[in-house]
């Protein structure tokens, strides 16, 4: 009778100890690159600290309260909404029918899949140096084709009413692959009868097929894709630093870069520590659905 | 209308009318997707005089590919930068591998006191991006002098909570009978992670891996705010150096750095396609 018990409590001594020492530096970093610099984050929000003052001093919900009423934080929460609300739209869309164009297809399949996956694993800043190029006003093939149809030249990324589109339109294109691979392997998890038994009852254009049964089918894939996409959008940062660091007069800053120039740019710690706070609210909305959705697309699967 | 009978050739042509529909917006997407792509290569072999001609042509007439490569391979440090690319990339999956390895085998398959917080922390740091902890990570680094070295590019990508996640579906579903008999024969936990655990979790390794240098070969944010030393800077931050130093001049020579710096992610996801289509999907999160 003891015999076993003291095999047990071995056990679970060794265990015990095995689970501390295999998870020990892994919790270390999480301490020291997460735990902790978000509670520096939160002391930081309340403090007029500038990087190298010696003098600062503690501000309550100051710097809260300055973000409320700060044009340049309303202007670049606007615009990354703006951004946001460009991008869902065509990244998820888009993605979506390309996704049901190829999944029937056989041999076309393949080429058409790398194609359209390129750009997620090209480097970004690269290719948008060469959108920069693409859209320029006198050299570009974009403006090229243009005045040959007749139209006149078009500053795509210095005329303010254009250029959050035109970054949106890259950001879409940069998108598009990434999505048509979740919706292609959505679409793979639809029984093949479902749409033969539609068809025996009526379903006959691609588009009946698609409302009756493809759409509420890929409704969790399509959450997913959704929850994905906002969050990337939200966070967008790398075109506006490489092709227009906020401009024309402010008007493509958003919420990441306003918070870069703030921390990184004019040192005002405490400030940009409150901003941050704020950008880790909106992002966490989305995150929290995505880790469920993630969790429980993965039990299922 | 499905009562009328559909003859043959009216269904051979609704079917042709369809496949040329479905095509015509199929290769519209895919133009729009490899414009920049053969802009860059196109531009990267041309001379100055057609770059900024009037007319503008597809094909150059004159190559001028030796040019405008050596000038961007001569005029910045190119081949550092990818050097410094493989250099972070290589370091930050190595330690999240043996960081990430063992903690997922813990909350896999050993019960301990404290089990639950550990993953409740894991999949809290899920929604936790890089942005947030970024400002007191780059004042530690700045008041410890480590500021523009690779230890500071590198350091807060060491811990990936995803790996953890990930890492740790993957050794839930490895049978449990394996373990017990590796442990009646007298192994020890960290031999039963290493040589029974890890080779069979290999697909999920590979994905990570994919995963990891495919963001860290690409990213910005960061490298921008740790490194100011041309000498260490990753690919796009390289990029943009030479983007600032060479303002809208040498188009040819920026297109040529931009393909050198795209290519090497480019074609090994040529080569190795369902491999990286599978890594980065999978693990579609960040």
């Amino acid at each position: 009778m003891t015999a076993p018990r003291r095999t047990r409590d071995r056990q679970r001594l060794i265990e015990t100890l095995a689970g501390y020492g295999f998870a020990m530096p892994a919790f270390v970093l999480l301490l020291l690159t997460n735990i902790v610099p978000l509670l520096v984050l939160l002391y930081l929000s309340f403090t007029n600290y500038q990087l190298g003052a010696l003098d600062w001093h503690f501000l309550g919900l100051d710097n809260f309260r300055k973000a409320l009423g700060d044009p340049v934080l309303r202007r670049s929460l606007t615009n990354t909404f703006v951004y946001v609300a460009i991008v869902l739209p065509g990244a998820v869309g888009l993605a979506l029918l390309v996704a049901v164009l190829l999944h029937r297809r056989k041999r076309t399949r393949a080429i058409y899949e790398v194609i359209y996956f390129l750009p997620v694993t090209s480097t970004l800043i690269a290719m948008a140096t060469v959108w920069q190029f693409i859209l320029h006003p006198k050299l570009g093939p974009v403006n090229g084709v243009l005045k040959a149809l007749g139209f006149g030249e078009v500053a795509f990324l210095s005329e303010p009413s254009l250029v959050l589109p035109t970054l949106a339109a890259i950001g879409i294109w940069q998108l598009i692959g990434f999505n048509m691979v979740l919706f292609l392997a959505g679409l793979s998890a639809i029984p093949r009868d479902l749409y033969e038994a539609a068809e025996i009852d009526g379903c006959h254009s691609g588009v009946d097929r698609f409302l009756t049964i493809t759409w509420p089918l890929l409704g969790p894939t399509t959450m997913f894709v959704i929850v994905t996409t906002s969050i990337t959008a939200f966070k967008v940062f790398d075109t506006v630093a490489v092709m227009t660091r906020g401009g024309p007069m402010g008007s493509s800053e958003v919420l990441l870069y306003a918070i870069y120039l703030e921390g990184y740019q004019y040192f005002h710690m405490g400030y940009a520590a409150a901003l941050t706070l704020i950008f880790l609210a909106f992002v966490l909305v989305f995150s929290i659905l995505q880790t469920i959705v993630l969790e429980r697309r993965v039990h299922y699967a | 209308m499905s009562a009328r009978p559909i003859t043959p050739l009216a269904a051979l042509v609704r079917r042709a009318a369809s496949l040329l529909i479905v095509h015509a917006i199929l290769i519209a997407g895919a133009v729009f997707i490899l414009l920049p792509f053969v802009w860059m290569l196109i531009t990267s072999i041309k001379s100055p005089s057609e770059i900024f001609s009037a007319t503008f042509t597809l094909w150059p007439r004159h190559f001028n590919a030796a040019q405008n490569y050596g000038f961007a391979l001569e005029k910045v440090p190119l081949l550092r930068f990818a050097l410094n690319g493989v250099i972070v990339c290589a370091g930050i999956l190595v330690v999240q591998v043996l960081v990430a390895v063992p903690c997922a085998y813990a909350l896999a398959k050993l019960t301990f006191p404290g089990r639950s917080v550990l993953l409740a922390l894991v999949l809290l740091g899920l929604c936790i991006p890089i942005q947030v902890p970024a400002l007191p990570l780059y004042m530690g680094l700045a008041d410890l002098g480590l500021l523009n070295t690779y230890f500071a590019i590198m350091m807060p990508f060491f811990l990936s909570v995803f790996a953890i996640f990930l890492f740790r579906q993957f050794f839930k579903g490895y049978p449990d009978e394996i373990i017990h008999a590796a442990r009646l024969d007298g192994m020890s936990e960290f031999e039963i992670v290493w040589r029974i655990v890890v080779p069979s979790a290999w697909p999920a390794i590979a994905a990570f891996a994919v995963f990891s240098i495919v963001a860290h070969w690409n990213d910005l944010y960061w490298p921008l705010i740790v490194v100011s030393d041309t000498n260490l800077a990753t690919p796009p931050l390289g990029m943009m150096f030479f983007a600032d130093a060479e303002t809208g001049s040498n188009y040819g020579a920026l297109t040529a750095a931009a393909t050198v710096l795209t290519a090497p992610l480019v074609i090994a996801f040529l080569v190795a396609r369902r491999r990286f289509i599978e890594g980065i999907t999978m693990t579609g999160i960040k």
